[in-house]
């Protein structure tokens, strides 16, 4: 019965769409071009507005325009929402923008579970999704999807590169400030994993609300523990107040180590250098890197409102970059016609692009690039506004990543 | 046994100066709502906002005027203030004659559009401020922990504000007149004060008091665009718990429930943010009132 349902109402939106249908193909086969609809889905009014927002949307533009994809005879289009951070509100728009509007493409989504979400409708749908700033290991492990490319970070990276090398240079005992939902979690679980492989130990950990304000009590606790290394597991507002705390309370001044898990470039922005010095945090984009990633930043860094793109700004840029480098490989009614087939093409084709060089896409959607562990510079060292890292170590790209096996992604046959 | 319990009392004291530290911010944010309460009976959900105006305004006299901590924190709660002013005469003042959940939604629509506005042009990680050279350099040892200068200054610097704003409401000519015209403003005016004047002042010094404790805490927390918002539900929790209007009350349930809440951080830190709303509800069952209210 539902079955006989789901097929009368897939009649009735077909037959809605013949009008319309007949109308447009008729102008754009005169053309000869094929129109492709591109989705930035990200919060763009809350904690997470800095690091997606109307910066990826920028990215996004900018890939379109480096693609040259229009001269191909592909018309391209951007629409973009706000997700606010709930699973449900993301659901609704992702339904809507590949029913009701024609989207092609899902890129961004920050927030693990809005991610996860998305996730699931755009495989139901037979589309293409690129996450850019979402963490969760999930997207290329158990809820792994052939419609999926993870782009730019996730926990097991973060765990890897920072946890690692801070038990490398003698941090061998750990507290664990963290956030307390699924990616704070997750986060904590993986660096234990890394520092007592390595031998070192965790003496504890407290678990904040989301969203708190004041960490002086947790710092304290921490202190009190004696641990050598603070490991935060949280992210955006959170830790830019733990870390801002931290400075203000002299932690690192008696030689306790800060080990930020995840940060980004504006969350250093926003700290001020007199505050984030000397933190170590792990980023797989940064703009001052090398000659090609200024020459990226220079060419988006003036639609994106004062700010510079952080590496999940990058991973929007690069992803639709490749995805584009695809379309034109295939042919775009292809690529529209299945999001699986575009996504197999981009995995088969090693990609290449200003922000993170050379790489490649693996079968369980990992992109695969190296981690940078970056150290934040003192303010006598930095040059000028956005001059805030020194590269201490670099993990290679076959190094960096979840092994395949580990993942239990089901694409993978073993 | 004993070693056990000094044991606890080691960990336990500094999360009470800590918690005293934070309850200085609860004190003087709920003061501001009982002032306004008290004398105007509106309900300013744009309590928040305006926190975090006093943030931005010293951020901005920093950063564009070069103007620094200390006048900031007498001139940013004055341009803030200012702003209140304009508020109360184009849009609250309209709305004394209708119920309170009108005042309510008119603030709560406010602080979203503020929000909104320093979101759109500021971006959502926030800004960097340094607390002052003297505040800054290295913690003070108190014997059983390090406090840092800053947030000595911020308890000392809420107690004398609190103090202050009830000596000018209990004790002052100035003070009478306001807590008369609450009772009866027609009467008041009848003896010839300007009432809607002086409700309108007084409703620009709540607000001049939330611009205060965000000039305070901006050296503390990161000056973003929601760091209001997510103080001022626990704030009302504590104007509800103290009292609604009550002084005193705002005063002394602030202090108290930063302190349980600091606790709280130490014993079971994921209820930290429900202990407050915990207490709440325990407070209505018990006394509807509030602790100090009359009802």
């Amino acid at each position: 019965m539902a079955q006989d349902r789901r097929s009368l109402l897939k009649g009735a939106a077909a037959a809605a769409l013949v009008p319309a249908l007949g109308a447009i193909p008729a102008r754009a086969r005169a053309q000869g071009s094929t129109t492709l609809k591109i989705g930035v889905l990200n919060d763009q009014s809350g904690v997470y507005r800095d690091v997606s927002g109307p910066g990826s949307v920028a990215c996004v533009r900018q890939a379109i325009q480096d693609s040259g994809i229009a001269a191909k005879g592909v018309n391209v289009e951007v629409v973009f929402a706000d997700h606010q951070n709930k699973a449900d509100v993301g659901s609704t728009i992702a339904r809507q923008w590949i029913d009701r509007d024609g989207v092609d493409v899902i890129v961004d989504v920050p927030n693990s579970a809005v991610a996860l979400a998305v996730n699931a409708i755009v495989r139901e749908k037979n589309k293409a999704y690129f996450n850019s700033t979402g963490a969760t290991t999930d997207l290329t492990g158990a809820q792994c999807s052939p419609n999926t490319v993870h782009w730019t970070y996730d926990t097991y990276m973060l765990a890897k590169s920072t946890g690692g090398a801070m038990v490398k240079t003698g941090g061998d005992s750990w507290f664990f400030i963290t956030a307390d939902y699924a990616f704070g979690h997750a986060l904590e679980r993986d660096t234990t994993g890394f520092v007592t492989g390595a031998g070192g130990k965790v003496l504890g950990s407290v678990r904040h609300p989301l969203q708190s304000t004041d960490f002086s009590s947790y710092l304290l606790q921490a202190q009190q523990s004696r641990a050598k290394v603070i490991g935060l597991a949280n992210a955006g507002t959170d830790t830019i107040n733990s870390v801002k705390q931290a400075a203000e309370f002299g932690v690192t001044r008696r030689g306790t180590k800060i080990a930020v898990l995840l940060m980004f470039i504006n969350d250093v922005h926003s700290l001020g250098l007199k505050a984030a010095q000397g933190l170590v945090c792990t980023e797989s984009f940064y703009w001052d890197l090398n000659e090609r990633t200024r020459a990226f930043t220079n060419r988006v860094k003036g639609n994106m409102g004062g700010q510079y793109p952080a590496m999940s700004h990058a991973g929007c840029y690069a992803s639709v970059l490749h995805y584009l480098k695809a379309v034109a490989d295939m042919g775009a009614p292809a690529a529209k016609a299945s999001g699986a087939e575009a996504v197999a093409r981009m995995k088969a084709m090693p990609t290449d692009d200003d922000c993170f060089g050379a790489g490649q896409i693996r079968a369980d959607g990992r992109k695969l690039h190296p981690a940078y562990l970056f150290e934040v510079k003192t303010p006598e060292e930095s040059k000028g506004a956005w001059d805030y890292y020194k590269l201490l170590q670099t993990t290679a790209a076959d190094e960096a990543w979840r092994p395949l096996a580990q993942g239990g992604c089901s694409l993978i046959r073993t | 046994m004993l070693e056990d319990l000094l044991f606890q009392l080691e960990l336990g004291l500094p999360q009470v100066v800590l918690g005293l530290v934070n309850g200085a911010f609860y004190a003087l944010l709920s003061l501001g709502l009982a002032v306004i309460f008290g004398m105007l009976n509106v309900i300013n959900f744009a309590h928040g906002a305006q926190f975090m105006m006093g943030a931005f305004v010293a951020w901005m006299m920093l950063n564009w005027l070069g103007i620094g901590y200390w006048p900031a924190l007498v001139l940013a709660p004055l341009v803030v203030g200012a702003f209140g002013v304009v508020l109360e005469k184009t849009m609250i003042s309209r709305l004394y004659k209708l119920d309170h959940l009108y005042g309510l939604l008119l603030t709560f629509g406010i602080a979203l559009i503020i929000e909104g506005l320093f979101r759109n042009q500021f971006g959502s990680s926030g800004m960097p401020y340094s607390p002052p050279e003297i505040l800054s350099g290295p913690p003070v040892d108190l014997g059983f922990m390090f406090l840092p200068k800053y947030r000595l200054w911020v308890v000392v610097a809420a107690l004398v504000m609190s103090l202050v704003t009830w000596l000018v409401i209990e004790k002052t000519r100035l003070g009478a007149y306001l807590r008369a015209a609450t009772e009866n403003a027609a009467l008041v005016q009848a003896f010839g004060v300007n009432v809607p004047r002086m409700v309108t002042l007084t409703y620009a010094a709540g607000v001049a008091l939330a611009a205060f404790a965000g000039v305070l805490a901006a050296p503390i927390y990161s000056v973003n665009p929601q760091m209001g918002s997510s103080l001022i539900i626990v704030v009302f929790a504590v104007v509800v718990i103290g009292g609604m209007g009550s002084i005193l009350g705002s005063v002394v349930t602030g202090f108290g429930l930063g302190l349980v809440e600091g606790l709280t951080k130490v014993f079971y830190p994921e209820a930290s943010s429900t202990v407050i709303f915990v207490i709440m509800a325990i407070v209505l069952l018990a006394r509807p009132a509030g602790l100090f209210g009359r009802a």
